[in-house]
């Protein structure tokens, strides 16, 4: 298991100099001149132009401008923004809004996803599990923004339940509106993942043993169902942090909330490689880090699965 | 009154008279239940850049910094120049300026506000080594072309001298006879001698000469930035609330839901989506108001379908094309009104009648008649498609340019388009390279309130925003002859004869004049909104 775990950090390197080469790359490549976005439409000496092209290194070819990015991330250095802030601080400042952002919504959607699962699936076919798999087709249908903006118009203007956007650092309680709406699509979906693995589950041979040699329901359905159902619900919840730390554009902008998928928006349109990398490169580390999690978490649910 | 004692001749006069209106119309408003120690709170965006006078170009840093810094002059709700720290500016010619400054005017920190503080701080702005972004507005300086040449490492431009504590002289290049209106632009606001140490770490926490000062680490990037009145402040712009807290939005519709639930108290832009709505929505409680700012197309002057006399009957056939009030009134829900010059009726000297405006008004049948004249002369390519681009990656701009793409296909019977791009970098390389292969969205926000403003840095020969090269040594000569003269008044009666040349060559098509809709909550009173859309936060008083 260590040996395994060791891999993985290892395979981490290639992935992690391949993804910020690309990215960086794609930036690169965007058309457009972010000097020229600088100055919005009004005119700029030439001699300022100059030397903000200097600055930003954007007077050299993409190996070069590449290359001294590589250099000043060995120093721990991750550049500047186009306004001549850190990028370190910038993120620094992002990702703990995002993250208390993600680990609410999937704390909603694993809790309520499992829980409305299990009983769907033991239900099959009565009233609850009709209800729940209309419920949510219905959420799967509907785009993120059109929840977002209802909720936001009921709960925050009409009902005055919660502040409509959030306030300044984005505190705990008034991230519950948005982590519910960007949980919300994912919960649908670890409703149906669960549901359907437990179905599947309940007809199973371990499972007709354990009922035939007298065990209690309750003990069937929460060690030996539940905990092999859960595989592929551990699986998606696992992307879907990663998905969730990337940051949600959509939600983050009706909310007002001052985390990662704007900063990264923003960053793209400006052409702000240095910002782009940077979050990405994070994020390659996230992705990597939950699929580890979530691989170590098949050994424990499931004792046929080792790892040497 | 507080002023009286420290401001004198000219000053009095022009703060009283602003004082008293300013308390007359509070008085309206229920001026005893104003509450002056409470925070408003009001949207920006993240300002682009550290807060530096010469380094600030855009809204966000903007607001900030006008209230943060004053000049030697303010714009009151008019547009009109008001003496702020300078105590007289005076010229003969147009040419030479004395200023001299009001004395015991102080910055935040308590520091005196010296005539150096001024010289010093435009000699920054305009030296090439320290890359400030509105470096441009001191070229009329003499000695600019020397501290802003390319690696140039001098910073210190001729024309600025100073005489004493209060007073300094500075020579122009040339006689230009708008100069002291632009004087209240964040460009010329001075800095204190500490500011120098580390410039940057004094962008962060700017110590100015305004009505408000930054609270204690007030600037919270992207999120926040809040302000606290700044006592030391002597000046038309007193602040009658306890401070004000910008709120950073990257989403105006978030704003806009934020402002109806009373979570925030001033939206300066309704955004797209809420234009149909916000009179309803907030009865009372709104303005809809023209600023000094308005949307034109260019048609560059390179592209070789526009050149010679076919050129100029085509540009008018697509100005007298478009049914401006039809966009107006099914886009912008009636909100702008039709462009019928090149400037903004906000502005002085603004003329609604000049000779030669018809080829703004929308006459299809003339339209089509003069596409088939300059047909004759030299006919249009078959199958090219006329374009206009555009980013698209903001609300707005992709609905009407499609709409006029459509009335100029229609109605002059070849194929117009909008050519989107994803965003406003991609849209400034192809305009700043001069690769377009059609027209382009385009538009002007004044800087200063004046004619000149809106004619010289965009039409004149080689000017830094004449995006489609346009080029007229008649026009080059009007402005040279309006900037000459020694009034204001009598420079904008040139400038408008040089608007008619621009009537007959139409460089871009003007469009419509821009108008700021804008919001309050319950919680507030007295908003007003300035000559450049923005709300005078600091004659905001809350309930």
């Amino acid at each position: 298991m260590l040996m395994f775990t060791l891999r993985r950090f290892l395979q981490l390197i290639p992935v992690f100099f391949g993804a910020t080469l690309l990215v960086y790359f794609l930036v690169f490549a965007t058309p457009g001149d972010p000097i020229a976005a600088l100055s919005g439409g009004k005119p700029m000496a030439p001699a300022v132009e100059e030397a903000l092209r200097a600055q930003y290194n954007l007077d050299q070819p993409f190996w070069i401008q590449y290359g001294l990015y590589l250099k000043n991330l060995v120093t721990l250095n991750l550049g500047q923004t186009f306004s001549g802030q850190e990028v370190a601080a910038v993120i620094g400042r992002a990702y703990p809004v995002t993250a208390r952002l993600a680990i609410m919504a999937l704390a909603f959607e694993a809790i309520f996803g499992v829980l409305f699962g299990v009983i769907a699936g033991l239900r099959k076919g009565k009233l609850f599990d009709g209800t729940v798999l209309v419920g949510s087709l219905i959420v799967i249908a509907v785009p993120t923004f059109v929840l977002g903006f209802v909720l936001q118009l009921v709960v925050g203007v009409q009902l005055g339940w919660a502040r409509p956007t959030v306030s300044g650092t984005a505190p705990w309680d008034e991230l519950v509106l948005p982590a519910l709406v960007l949980g919300l699509v994912s919960l649908a979906y670890v409703i149906r993942l669960t549901r359907a693995s437990i179905s599947e589950n309940m007809s199973a041979d371990y499972v007709r043993t354990a009922t035939a040699k007298g065990l209690s329901r309750r003990r069937v359905v929460m060690v030996h169902i539940l905990r092999n159902s859960l595989i592929p619900v551990v699986t998606f919840l696992g992307a879907d942090l990663g998905a969730l730390m990337g940051g949600a554009i959509v939600t983050e902008g009706i909310f007002n909330v001052p985390g990662v998928g704007n900063l990264l928006y923003q960053a793209i349109l400006k052409g702000e490689s240095a910002t782009v990398v940077a979050v990405v490169g994070i994020l390659v580390i996230v992705f990597v880090v939950a699929n580890l999690v979530v691989d170590l978490l098949y050994a424990l649910l499931d004792p046929r699965i080792r790892y040497v | 009154m507080r002023y009286s004692r420290t401001s004198k001749a000219l000053g009095v006069a022009a703060v009283l008279a602003l004082t008293l209106t300013a308390c007359g119309g509070s008085d309206g408003g229920g001026n005893a239940g104003g509450d002056t120690s409470k925070v408003i709170t009001a949207d920006n965006t993240e300002p682009q850049n550290g807060l530096l006078p010469a380094n600030t170009n855009e809204v966000g840093g903007g607001k900030v910094m006008d209230l943060v810094f004053s000049g030697l002059v303010s714009y009151d709700v008019n547009g009109k120049i008001v003496n702020e720290i300078a105590d007289s500016i005076d010229t003969k010619d147009s040419q030479n300026y004395t200023i001299k400054l009001k004395s015991g005017m102080k910055f935040s920190d308590g520091s005196p506000v010296t005539a150096k503080n001024f010289v010093d701080a435009w000699n920054f702005g305009a030296a090439a080594k320290n890359a400030q972004l509105n470096s441009y507005f001191f070229e009329s300086i003499k000695g600019y072309d020397k501290v802003n040449a390319e690696k140039s490492t001098e910073d210190k431009m001729e024309g600025l001298k100073v005489v004493d504590d209060t007073t300094f002289t500075v020579e122009l290049a040339q006689p230009e006879s708008d100069f002291p209106l632009r004087l209240g632009y964040t460009a010329f606001y001075p800095l204190p001698e500490s500011a120098y140490d580390d410039i940057d770490a004094f962008g962060q926490n700017p110590v100015g000469t305004g009505p408000y000062k930054l609270a204690e680490g007030g600037w919270k990037h992207d999120v926040s930035i809040e302000l606290v009145p700044n006592e030391n402040y002597e000046g038309p712009r007193k602040a009658k609330n306890g401070g004000v807290t910008f709120t950073i939005f990257s989403n105006p519709d978030a704003a806009y839901t934020s402002v109806q639930s009373d979570t925030l108290d001033i939206l300066q832009q309704v955004p797209p989506s809420g234009l149909q709505n916000y009179e309803s929505d907030f009865k009372g409680r709104f303005v809809n108001q023209p600023y000094a700012g308005n949307a034109t197309m260019t048609i560059p002057s390179y592209l070789p379908e526009f050149e010679g006399e076919a050129g100029s009957m085509r540009r008018q056939a697509i100005s007298m094309a478009i049914d401006r009030q039809q966009i107006i009134d099914k886009i912008f829900y009636g909100t702008k009104k039709p462009a019928v010059e090149f400037t903004s009726p906000v502005i002085d000297g603004y003329k609604a009648d000049l000779p030669g405006n018809e080829v703004l008004k929308f006459d299809a049948a003339k339209a089509k008649d003069l596409w088939e004249k300059a047909d004759a002369i030299k006919p249009w390519p078959a199958g090219k498609v006329f374009t206009i681009t555009s980013n698209i990656d903001g609300p707005g701009n992709k609905e009407y340019i499609t709409a006029m793409a459509n009335q100029i296909s229609t109605n002059l019977g070849i194929k117009a388009q909008l050519n989107p791009v994803s965003s406003f970098k991609e849209m400034r390389e192809l305009v700043n390279k001069k690769s377009l292969t059609g027209a382009s969205r385009a538009g002007w926000q004044a800087d200063y309130p004046s004619l000149y403003n809106f004619l010289g840095p965009l039409y004149g020969t080689g000017a830094g925003s004449n995006d489609g090269n346009y080029s007229n040594p008649k026009f080059d000569e009007k402005l040279k002859e309006g900037l000459a003269q020694t009034s204001v008044e009598a420079g904008n009666k040139i400038f408008n004869e040089a608007q008619e040349i621009l009537l007959k060559d139409l460089p871009v098509v003007p469009l419509w004049y821009q108008a700021a809709q804008g919001v309050w909550s319950n919680n507030v009173n007295n908003v007003e909104f300035g000559w450049n859309g923005v709300p005078l936060y600091y004659n905001v008083t809350a309930k």
